[in-house]
């Protein structure tokens, strides 16, 4: 547990003294928020039901930015090399890592959310706990397969542009439930519905977490 | 030569294959009655060939998996062919699935394709062992290409079943399985029988000729390797 920790505290200085993967995860998640402002101009009346998608679609995209930094930095400076070196489990480095950009990720959530009530003008309050409760999970679940894919993606030649290209098929339950369980929070009033697509990203999350570790010393050998 | 060539079964299979498919062919188009009762004639025939791409493209990615776990747990490189050929000759299957379905949806639902859970499940499918393949372009150490696709093969395949859960909810048009549902006339069962049992031989024979060729280049790469040490 330590040592996750010790990772993932690693991962969060480096973040905090750059700040360049939180930038370019929270600016490209605005954009394609404005990006989508524009492309579903038509609906603009009724904007609140597309919302759920028009941010999943965000958090993916900026979630998969920032996954891609989290072994290309190490990769470039030969500091994978020395994190294989420590005496510990991969499979603490593969959960040190997932809290990493778990953390990232929701950080990057919370400040795209803010800003597409803004943008979207929408009203919320009561939701907030239901929606902390959704966003959590489908990052978990985004996370837990992402970072496997991405230790895969960075030992090949095409590095970053692979891992959008292997993520997203994987992706899809986590995705479609995640639209799901928001929509059902913003606009429905029964939430006993969110059960079934919670439970879904919760199986997606426990299964793929114990692929993942189990497989994550494979991907990493060298 | 690899001891595993078996050039006389080979040649069996491939007459087998021939008859077989020839054997399919007159029952799928002569040999079946014309569909009567939903009214679709002979548009129904496509269903004879599309049903079994399908079984046998699943039965194909089965095969990846096992093959990718093997590969993860024996680290022999025959493993990595047989998850090779199995991922190529699958995606072949399920792109006949997908093109021969629309054409059968246009003028049945008059639409080419809807989002209903079993065509969406077909199209993620091929998608993540099109993704499969990819991977394995762009990674040069023939090792580390082997373990990292083992790897990517056993998620894809763990990844089925829940997108299987995360769409069945959704608005299904597709027919459900005939022959559970005894849809399936019993007059037609063995031109769907023949039909299968030809899929079946044609993937065995698809995926051994692929294995053999990937068998060949390792064997290649191998020499070369060692051509390389001598010089």
């Amino acid at each position: 547990m330590a040592k996750i920790w010790a990772i993932f505290r690693k991962d969060l200085l480096i973040e905090l003294r750059t700040k360049d993967t939180l930038n370019s995860m929270l600016f490209f998640g605005v954009v394609v928020l404005v990006i989508f402002n524009f492309a579903l101009e038509s609906l603009r009346d009724t904007i609140r039901s597309a919302v759920p998608g028009i941010l999943w679609v965000s958090f993916a995209f900026s979630g998969t930015l920032g996954l891609n930094r989290m072994f290309a930095a190490e990769k470039e400076n030969g500091c994978l090399q020395g994190l294989l070196m420590v005496p510990v489990d991969r499979g603490t480095i593969y959960f040190g890592k997932m809290l990493a950009a778990t953390v990232f990720m929701l950080v990057t959530e919370a400040i795209i959310f803010v800003l597409s009530l803004v943008f979207f003008n929408l009203t919320v309050w009561g939701e907030i706990p239901y929606l902390i409760l959704v966003f959590l999970l489908g990052t978990l679940g985004f996370t837990a397969v992402g970072t496997l894919l991405s230790a895969i993606a960075v030992n090949t030649k095409l590095r970053e542009v692979l891992l959008p290209l292997i993520l997203f098929p994987v992706i899809l339950p986590i995705l479609v439930n995640a639209v799901e369980a928001t929509n059902i929070v913003l606009n429905t009033p029964d939430y006993s519905a969110l059960r079934l697509p919670l439970t879904v990203m919760a199986v997606f999350t426990i299964v793929f977490g114990t692929i993942s570790y189990l497989l994550f010393e494979h991907v990493l050998e060298d | 030569m690899n001891e595993n060539f078996q050039p006389r079964l080979d040649a069996v299979l491939a007459i087998v294959l021939v008859l077989g498919m020839a054997l399919a062919l007159y029952m799928a188009l002569i040999g079946a009655p014309q569909e009567t009762s939903s009214g679709m004639g002979d548009l129904q025939r496509i269903f004879y060939f599309h049903v079994p791409a399908g079984i046998t493209g699943m039965t194909a990615f089965a095969v990846n998996f096992f093959a990718s776990v093997a590969y993860v747990l024996r680290r022999n490189r025959r493993w990595d062919n047989l998850a090779l050929s199995a991922a190529e000759v699958g995606v072949m299957f399920f792109a006949i699935v997908l093109i021969t379905g629309p054409i059968w949806a246009k003028p049945a639902w008059f639409v080419w394709w809807t989002w209903s859970p079993r065509l969406t499940l077909s199209l993620i499918l091929c998608l993540l062992y099109i993704a499969y393949l990819l991977i394995r372009n762009y990674i040069e150490d023939p090792e580390k290409k082997a373990l990292v696709s083992a790897v990517f093969g056993i998620v894809a395949f763990a990844d089925t079943p829940l997108v299987w859960f995360s769409i069945r909810w959704w608005r299904d048009i597709h027919p459900s399985p005939m022959l559970e549902t005894g849809g399936l006339g019993r007059s037609m069962r063995p031109a769907f029988w023949i039909c299968w049992a030809a899929f079946q031989v044609l993937f065995v024979f698809l995926l051994r000729r692929r294995y053999y060729l990937e068998s060949m280049k390792c064997e290649m790469e191998l020499l070369e390797r060692e051509a390389d040490a001598v010089h």
